[in-house]
């Protein structure tokens, strides 16, 4: 059972414990990472340079990890329409990202509900991201309101 | 080098105020794949009620990234920025940023914690408007790794 993506409207939000309100697939490039380091100003070298990277014992160029953050809410944004409703998002970075030159890589995110205090007009949205089968982003939660 | 313990509960001087531009806004939007008329769109987002392009979530890392860079210049805290690995972060806001903001933080490191030869330094940046408004709190843990 899923939602009602992009409504806004709290009254026809499916806020069954574990149903999915939103999923999305995002690929990224070399080109992505540069990309954010100018928006971001975040000019880390180990985000386009594989010399650097491998100094400092890397297996490759990372994707920064609040791109990976970024990324990873944009469903839940989607489905609340509304951005005044998130009230919380926080994560803890527990693998990098390695983004290959040529092929890059994907991060699949799935969001779910995770808990809902109606009292409160709060529910918990849990990210699962994951990039090459493998969770990037531990305890990914996004507290929202639901009035 | 170590970290200084004695960072605990020190609060930093507030950041230089941050102009929140409209064209950085939907920079930093395409660069995380946004999608909201909101973020990209200002006529959108004025129809939504809000003066002007809502900035993505994690956009309040840009003005936080000042607060950071005091804590890691700061001549006795011991941080060596070589060895500093993001662990966690976390926002909590009270609404959301919008073009046309003029945002100051203020850092304080609210613990630090010892495990297995690594230091977890915890930081709390809190944004506020020109107004003196609480917009959003960002608080990062940073994982400086010790000599091995």
């Amino acid at each position: 059972m899923s939602g009602a993506p992009g409504t806004g409207d709290p009254e026809v939000w499916s806020l069954e414990i574990g149903s999915i309100i939103g999923e999305a697939d995002i690929h990224l490039t070399r080109d992505s990472l540069v990309r954010y380091a100018g928006a971001s100003g975040d000019f880390n070298a180990i985000h386009y340079r594989d010399d650097v990277a491998r100094q400092v014992g890397l297996p490759g160029v990372l994707a920064h990890g609040m791109l990976t953050m970024g990324v990873a809410v944009q469903c839940v944004l989607d489905w609340v329409a509304d951005p005044s409703r998130i009230l919380d998002y926080g994560v803890r970075f527990t693998r990098p990202v390695v983004v290959d030159p040529v092929s890059g890589t994907s991060i699949t995110v799935v969001a779910k509900v995770g808990v809902v205090d109606a009292e409160a007009g709060e529910a918990r949205i849990d990210l699962t991201v994951t990039s090459g089968g493998q969770t990037v982003l531990g305890k990914a939660q996004v507290r929202v309101s639901i009035r | 080098m170590t970290v200084n313990p004695d960072l605990v509960g020190r609060v930093f001087a507030p950041t230089a105020p941050y102009a929140v531009g409209r064209e950085k806004v939907r920079e930093f939007a395409r660069a995380v794949f946004a999608s909201s008329p909101l973020s990209l769109d200002p006529a959108a987002a004025r129809a939504a009620g809000f003066a002007d392009v809502v900035a993505p979530p994690t956009f309040a890392v840009v003005i936080q990234e000042a607060t950071l860079a005091q804590l890691l210049a700061e001549p006795d805290g011991g941080i060596d920025f070589s060895r500093v690995v993001h662990g966690e972060q976390r926002f909590r806001y009270s609404r959301p940023i919008v073009a046309g903001d003029e945002l100051t933080a203020t850092l304080a490191v609210t613990s630090i914690k010892t495990l297995g030869g690594n230091a977890m330094v915890t930081a709390e940046s809190s944004i506020l408007d020109a107004d003196g408004g609480h917009v959003v709190t960002a608080t990062s843990t940073l994982v400086v790794r010790g000599d091995s």
